[in-house]
């Protein structure tokens, strides 16, 4: 079976999603469409309630849309049932939160490592690939520590490795930086950089932060369930 | 292998160190009932089926509950005694005399029996342990290990007084933990005067042939010149347990399935806090991957861990009850009985099991709602 | 009242956790009070006997009896008023499970010193006439329906061969402790059948109850009674009722004593529970509590805080166990039957059973209750999320 190489990896068609929120049901997004392509470094940015995160979760198949389709590299994942939906995502995402979301009772090796366990690799190759991730992010030296014994920079690099660990094709980050100080913040930024540039990651990173944003490729702005071009983006002031 | 680690599951019990404690800890206390239970029942039959031979019969009276409430006249006695199949006998008489207790004064009933040198043959269980056996046609007496521990005036060369004699403790025997630890023998003959009494209690007869007993059973029972009920001699014994243990059974399970709602109810708690405590957890090991499943079995490990733990502790305790020693009358002989606490490979199975239960009860309500929740709500939880 | 308010309201919040403590508390309080009732039980006899009367047996054992011209000789004794004679039959009726005891009396004597067994008349009457009447108590007759007129056969064990009465009346209990869970029939039937089926156990007596004019005297007269037969052939030994019933109990006392052991374990893991449950709301209400101090209020206010918490919970589970003690105490003695002579809660056992509840109360609360007080605010306002 021949695979057309496009160079398009997420096709967003026609998505609505919509919440109920005490009694009311609030439309979040309505018929969005756009794509992204292989190897962008694309940042979303818009006003609290834009349905930012909403976007995001659908792109990274921890929510199912009420209408429209979401093609990854191919595939249709809103129309596939959870248990594959959960295969799914271990081999093509990797997420980074906001507050990190390690296991406290795991160690940085063993949290990077937890993806690893879904797939059918053997112990000793899951340790190389670890060691590799950490050392990718500048923690080789910190594997045996607890998450409560990191900094919050350092937690957020761990979660990154944990990100990266199984090469999926699609990274995404929910305000990365959200919880970090200035110095940790731009580390993490330029780390994720790195992933896109030299390893040619494609990542959607949401975020609050205008210098966040500067280290996308492209930005796009959410507002009331439409999609925008980053034109204006000094303009529009974000909070 | 598409499980969460066992290692998170175990480590965060380490992580709440006081939660699991008391939470094991109630577990504990319902696995040692549990076990203690089972452990004196256990002691109780093996006190009883240890007293009997395979190859020796009881007769008593028909229908009389207990050798004591038993009456086997002479010639009847001497009916059975002749039969082919006995090769060996002992007409016996059992009365109940009520002595005071070392230690507490209270006074208990004792079980004498009277017997002859072929009597004490047809027990190959009993050894001398101090003094001396009893010569026969004298009012010296030996005392079973339980008596000579727990009864006032039992020692070697002390006098009890009963039936209007005085009688010479000579011996102590050791009957390997039966219940003739718990009974006082001297010669047949010496009680029945005593008593006046004129018919024997119970005649124990050996049979040349375990298998024959059968054939003597349907023998003694159609023989209208008697009116006596034969029955193996472990068979006796057991039967003569059947109320006490039915009652220490039935009570301590009820009791053990009462207490462990109790414990299931700690262990919901826990594992509720702990689900609802680690919701942004659950949601990202899902982002990850990790499918409903691999989380309700890692909060259920969760939950069985515990009782894990609970069990270790309970059953480690409940062992240690091996060293007490209980003596209380028994309802059926009206005597006292010694017996104590025995842990079989198979209580601690049982235990176990139970343990194992009261886990999965437990946990299993958290444990589906860890599993049921939605990957965004979880992670908006954090 | 803001603070009770606030105490109710805490404690709503988590609804399933409360609802769970209050249902493991309302188990163990309910299981406290019935075992409880059963070591009570036990008792039943030693608490039902009278001061004015001394029972007599045979100084060996209650295994062997007395001659009946005993009774001459007691009668003479200064200071006794009556005496009766009693034999326990320890007949089976129809399976041994059916237990209840049954004995032979002399009836014109024995119920006159027992005035706690009240009697319709012509069914007292009907009774006394009739050498192969029965007499049983309510408990009994409702255990196994029991009427007036029915046949009660018995198959004797110390007093071999079928026996059959005819039921003559039923009594009822003077109070709800007394005992009517028993058979009595004639001590006279008994002996006429046993001079004819084994002649040689003729005439012979289990027990003797002697009632006494003054109670007071009760030790001098039992003293002056066993003087009558010492070096006879059948000495006697003579105490108070009581202390025949407790002789019973002690005979028991590892089951009485491990039951009462027992009973004070599920307190134990209730407390555990309850501790767990304290420990947790508080160290999730950390900040909060650290808030309330930022605001102004004492440690101890916070500290009280969690103890109320605590006490409202255990309050409603005591209160909700203790209720339910009562009906669950009914089911159970209809269940065992005659098994237990009488099976009532006691007072004392209702107060205990409250009691335990506030201790665990209090006790779970102590830890949790002194970490809230002493949160150093600027710790507790951190330990956000």
């Amino acid at each position: 079976m021949s695979r057309r190489v496009s160079s398009t990896l997420i096709e967003v068609r026609g998505v609505s999603k919509s919440y109920r929120r005490g009694g009311q049901v609030v439309a979040v997004l309505h018929g969005l469409s756009f794509d992204v392509q292989r190897g962008d470094f694309l940042g979303l940015m818009g006003p609290s309630g834009s349905g930012k995160s909403t976007l995001l979760n659908l792109l990274a198949g921890i929510d199912k849309p009420d209408a429209g389709a979401i093609l990854v590299d191919g595939v249709d994942i809103t129309v596939l049932p959870e248990s594959d939906l959960a295969d799914w995502r271990a081999t093509s995402v990797g997420f980074v939160f906001q507050f990190y979301n390690l296991m406290p009772v795991l160690t940085a090796f063993e949290n990077v490592e937890l993806p690893l366990t879904l797939t059918p690799l053997s112990r000793r190759e899951r340790r190389e690939h670890v060691a590799a991730a950490l050392r990718l992010v500048g923690l080789a030296d910190r594997a045996e520590h607890y998450p409560s014994e990191l900094s919050g920079g350092q937690q957020q690099r761990v979660a990154i490795a944990r990100a990266l660990v199984t090469d999926p094709k699609l990274i995404v980050a929910d305000e990365p930086t959200g919880d970090l100080d200035r110095q940790s913040a731009a580390e993490v930024l330029s780390l994720l950089e790195q992933l896109n540039v030299q390893f040619g990651k494609t990542i959607v990173m949401v975020t609050h932060d205008r210098r966040a944003a500067e280290h996308a490729h492209a930005i796009k702005y959410l507002d009331k369930g439409e999609l925008s071009e980053g034109a204006d983006l000094l303009e529009r002031s974000v909070r | 292998m598409k499980a969460i680690p066992l290692a998170y599951s175990v480590r965060n019990l380490w992580t709440r160190k006081l939660t699991t404690a008391l939470t094991a800890g109630g577990m504990a206390l319902v696995v040692f009932v549990f076990a203690a239970v089972l452990m004196l029942d256990a002691g109780l039959r093996q006190a009883m089926v240890s007293t009997g031979q395979p190859d020796n019969v009881m007769v008593t009276r028909r229908s009389a509950g207990s050798e004591v409430q038993s009456g086997v006249e002479r010639p009847q006695a001497a009916l059975v005694e002749a039969q082919p199949e006995v090769v060996a006998a002992s007409k016996e008489t059992v009365v109940l005399i009520a002595q005071h207790k070392r230690d507490s004064g209270t006074v208990s009933n004792v079980t004498v029996r009277g017997l002859s040198p072929q009597g004490i043959a047809l027990r190959p269980q009993v050894r001398l342990a101090a003094g001396r056996m009893f010569r026969p046609a004298s009012t010296e007496i030996v005392v079973g290990r339980s008596i000579a521990q727990r009864f006032a005036g039992t020692g070697v060369g002390e006098r009890l007084r009963f039936g209007a004699r005085d009688w010479l403790v000579v011996g102590v025997f050791d009957a390997g933990g039966s219940a003739f630890d718990s009974e006082i023998w001297g010669d047949v003959d010496q009680m029945m005067q005593s008593f006046r009494r004129q018919a024997y209690s119970t005649v124990i007869a050996r049979l040349a042939d375990p298998g024959a007993f059968d054939a003597l059973k349907r023998r003694l029972d159609s023989d209208p010149r008697l009116t006596v009920d034969v029955k193996r001699e472990r068979q006796f014994y057991e039967e003569q347990s059947a109320a006490l243990s039915g009652f220490i059974s039935i009570l301590g399970l009820t009791l053990s399935v009462i207490f462990s709602i109790g414990a299931m109810i700690g262990a919901m708690i826990t594992m509720y806090a702990a689900v609802a405590g680690r919701t942004a957890e659950i949601g990202a090991l899902r982002a990850l991957g990790f499918r409903r499943r691999a989380i309700l079995t890692a909060f259920l490990a969760e939950a069985l861990a515990l009782a894990a733990l609970g069990w270790a502790l309970g059953l480690g305790v409940a062992s240690l009850m091996q060293l007490v020693h209980i003596s209380t009358m028994n309802w059926q002989s009206f005597g006292e009985l010694a017996f104590s606490f025995k842990l079989t490979p198979k209580i601690v199975l049982q235990s176990l099991a139970f343990a194992a239960a009261m886990g999965f009860a437990g946990g299993v309500l958290p444990a589906l709602r860890a599993a049921r929740l939605s990957i965004v709500d979880a992670l908006r939880a954090a | 009242m803001q603070f009770l308010k606030l105490i109710a309201r805490n404690a709503l919040r988590h609804k399933l956790r409360t609802g769970l403590t209050v249902l493991g508390l309302v188990i163990a309080v309910l299981s406290f009070g019935l075992l409880q009732t059963v070591v009570g039980a036990w008792y039943a006899g030693a608490n039902n006997a009278a001061p004015d009367r001394l029972v007599t047996r045979n100084a060996i054992s209650l295994v062997f009896p007395m001659p009946l011209h005993y009774r001459d000789k007691i009668r003479a004794v200064p200071g006794v008023k009556r005496v009766g004679t009693a034999n326990w039959f320890g007949g089976i009726y129809q399976d041994p499970k059916k237990f209840f005891p049954q004995f032979a009396v002399d009836a014109a004597q024995y119920f006159e010193m027992y005035p706690e067994y009240r009697f319709a008349e012509e069914e007292k009457r009907a009774f006394l006439r009739d050498r192969r009447g029965a007499v049983v108590g309510r408990k009994l007759a409702e255990t196994y329906g029991f009427r007036v007129g029915d046949t009660l056969p018995l198959r004797g064990t110390i007093f071999p061969g079928d026996w059959s009465f005819t039921v003559r009346a039923i009594y009822e209990g003077a109070e709800a402790r007394t005992d009517t869970s028993q058979m009595f029939f004639h001590w006279d039937y008994l002996n006429e059948t046993m001079k004819r089926r084994v002649p040689r156990r003729a005439d012979q007596v289990g027990v003797f109850v002697v009632q006494i004019a003054d109670p007071a005297r009760s030790a001098e007269i039992s003293q002056a009674l066993d003087a009558q037969f010492r070096n006879s052939a059948a000495e006697t030994l003579t105490e108070t009722e009581k202390a025949f019933q407790l002789g019973f109990v002690a005979m028991t006392e590892a089951i009485v004593v491990g039951i009462r052991v027992v009973s004070f374990v599920v307190v134990f893991i209730i407390l555990a529970v309850m501790a767990n449950t304290m420990a947790m709301t508080a160290r999730e209400r950390l900040s909060e509590y650290a808030t309330l101090k930022a605001l102004g209020f004492a440690p101890g206010y916070v500290a009280a805080l969690v103890l109320g918490e605590s006490l409202a919970i255990a309050a409603v589970g005591g209160l909700v166990g203790v209720g339910c003690t009562f009906p669950v105490a009914a089911w159970f003695s209809t269940q065992t039957g005659t098994l237990f002579a009488v099976f009532e809660v006691s007072l004392a056992t209702t107060a205990m059973q409250l009691g335990a509840a506030l201790a665990v109360g209090i006790a779970a609360a102590l830890l949790p209750g002194q970490r809230a007080a002493r949160v150093r605010i600027v710790d507790g306002l951190r330990a956000i999320g």
